[in-house]
């Protein structure tokens, strides 16, 4: 069994310049790439004879609204030789498309379907990027951080037209998001003084 | 002579009681050959990702009882963990052992659910109704520990919610002795069963190469031979200090799987009957009063207590930026939380890795060019159950 620090060095010396950073955290080596660089270096870490990563365990993205390159795309591997961990991860633009790793790894192709359809990123090169968990004909993108909590519609069967309907959502109360952040501890002000 | 034969479109549920919940599988049939099949999940989509971003930590808890809901508390698990390892919380030997002990209980409640409706599914009866009795002494269990049969609600980032109550470890001890018989039991029906056989023998067959690239995990890729259990490889709580086996199949089929579980089971007996004799005294959670909550008691005398209380219950406790993905080896597969924190008390964000949901994944894959009568079988020995797929 290989240690983690050896990984990440041959990762290192072998991609030089596709690898911005590189770190060993919580058991798990995190690469940050570029997107252009994502297929040279999964298949590298899947096909080295060292790194062995053969299994994908997920694909998933995140949202940093207030950002110029809005969506984190992270890829999550395993290597079961190696019994070792590897996150790597890229920043894209909101209408950036991302190439697919499907023709490499098939299990990808549920997993971008998801991120497809939470996140509304697209992916160049699927075979069949539909919406997965979402409605039929659903509208938005939920895991955006700007699509509200409640959605925006709601469904119920109607014993007038006999039928399922779909309403624009209406609730008794809204959903209440209390601010509890306090100077309780460890507020910004409170150091700030300490320091004068 | 030949006559074009027109393709059968045939929509598999969402509502079948072989589609183990709300799938809709949607078959192309060239008689009864299954040429292609296309899952439409999503059916049973909760927004449970988007919830808990929405919800501090403590509130997102009983978020993971609702995903697989026939093994809760291993969910359960994964997101307790992945907060101790940001927060560098130690978690006290009582309460870990207090964990894996519920964890194995949550692997046999899930399996004696999946090896009885599997063999439902194929034509046979008896085992659903004398596994179920089964499990509901273990319900019973969890009811006791934490109240509720099903959304326990008992795992906290630090320890478990209360201690075991009074009587408990016996009454536990006393299934484990009688639990074997009833697996023995079970076995004489199917194991040997003639039609059993001829129903999963061969039938869903994973080659190692194919367990891998299509993400399986647990009983799917042992099955297909590929001796792999996070509980050993990647220990988490205390699982390095018992003594168990891990069984692995040789052919991959749904008839192999179906023995994985079988021996399953019984190495958990094995796991819970060592936990009940070493479990050792002391505190069930950790005593940080910033992460866990004071004793009633307590909240009665000291004021920090009462303040730490209230604390607790309205902001929460907040959790340091930071990045991690935790997996537990879940009765279905390995069960993973990738956790964003950023220093407030809610998760910036939740992504559940859901073992079920690459499984499905691959039912074109496994079910191309078998017969349609043998779609339940497959399905049944993946082990599906759509709380998780559908999150």
């Amino acid at each position: 069994m290989k240690n983690l620090e050896i990984i990440e060095k041959k990762i290192n010396s072998e991609l030089t310049t596709k690898i911005n950073s590189s770190s060993i955290n919580h058991n798990h080596i995190y690469l940050n790439i570029d997107e252009e660089d994502l297929l040279d270096v999964i298949i590298f870490l899947k096909t080295n004879n060292e790194t062995k990563f053969k299994q994908l365990i997920d694909i998933t993205a995140v949202d940093y609204p207030e950002r110029e390159k809005r969506f984190k795309l992270v890829y999550l591997f395993l290597s079961h030789e190696n019994n070792k961990r590897i996150k790597v991860d890229f920043f894209i633009k909101e209408n950036n498309s991302v190439t697919s790793v499907t023709s490499i790894f098939p299990s990808a192709n549920w997993m971008e379907r998801e991120v497809f359809d939470m996140y509304g990123i697209n992916f160049k090169n699927h075979p069949d990027l539909r919406r997965i968990l979402t409605d039929y004909g659903f509208d938005g993108h939920p895991l955006r951080k700007d699509f509200p909590l409640t959605g925006h519609n709601e469904v119920r069967y109607s014993e007038d037209d006999k039928k399922v309907i779909y309403e624009p959502v209406k609730l008794e109360q809204n959903y209440r998001n209390f601010d509890y952040e306090s100077p309780w501890e460890g507020t910004k002000y409170i150091k700030e003084i300490s320091k004068k | 002579m030949s006559k074009e034969i027109k393709k059968l479109n045939l929509n598999f549920g969402p509502q079948h009681p072989a589609a183990h919940g709300v799938l809709r599988l949607i078959l192309e049939l060239d008689g009864e050959i299954v040429e292609k099949a296309d899952p439409h999940i999503g059916l049973l989509h909760r927004g449970t990702e988007k919830l808990i971003e929405n919800k501090t930590y403590i509130q997102a808890v009983p978020y993971f009882d609702r995903l697989d809901y026939v093994a809760p508390m291993n969910q359960e698990h994964a997101f307790a963990l992945a907060i101790e390892k940001i927060l560098k919380i130690d978690v006290p030997i009582r309460a870990q052992f207090i964990r894996v002990m519920f964890c194995e209980i949550g692997r046999i409640l899930s399996h004696i659910l999946n090896i009885t409706t599997q063999a439902m599914d194929v034509g046979a009866l008896t085992p659903t109704l004398w596994g179920f009795e089964e499990r509901e002494k273990l319900m019973g269990f969890y009811e006791r520990v934490s109240g509720s049969r099903l959304h326990a609600n008992y795992f906290r980032a630090g320890g478990v919610h209360q201690d075991l109550p009074r009587g408990l470890d016996k009454d536990i001890g006393v299934f484990c002795e009688n639990f074997p018989k009833i697996i023995s039991d079970l076995e004489t029906l199917l194991t040997d069963n003639r039609i059993f056989k001829q129903r999963n023998v061969d039938i869903g067959v994973v080659s190692k190469q194919d367990a891998l690239d299509y993400s399986f995990s647990g009983v799917m890729l042992r099955g297909s031979g590929i001796p792999w259990d996070l509980r050993k490889s990647q220990s988490y709580d205390c699982y390095d200090q018992f003594d168990f086996k891990i069984p692995i199949g040789k052919n991959g089929d749904c008839y192999d799987r179906y023995l994985c579980r079988i021996e399953e089971m019984k190495e958990s007996i094995k796991i819970i009957n060592q936990c009940l004799d070493k479990m050792p005294k002391g505190p069930i959670k950790s005593l940080d009063g910033k992460i866990t909550p004071p004793k009633k008691k307590e909240i009665k005398e000291s004021m920090e207590a009462l303040i730490h209380h209230f604390k607790l219950f309205t902001e929460g406790y907040r959790v340091e930026k930071d990045e991690i993905y935790v997996a537990v080896e879940a009765p279905k597969g390995e069960f993973g939380v990738y956790l964003i924190s950023d220093g407030s008390s809610k998760p910036y964000k939740c992504k559940i890795r859901a073992p079920g949901f690459f499984h499905l994944q691959a039912m074109n894959y496994l079910i191309k060019g078998h017969m349609l009568a043998d779609v339940p079988a497959v399905l049944g020995s993946m082990d599906i159950v759509f709380g998780e797929v559908d999150r």
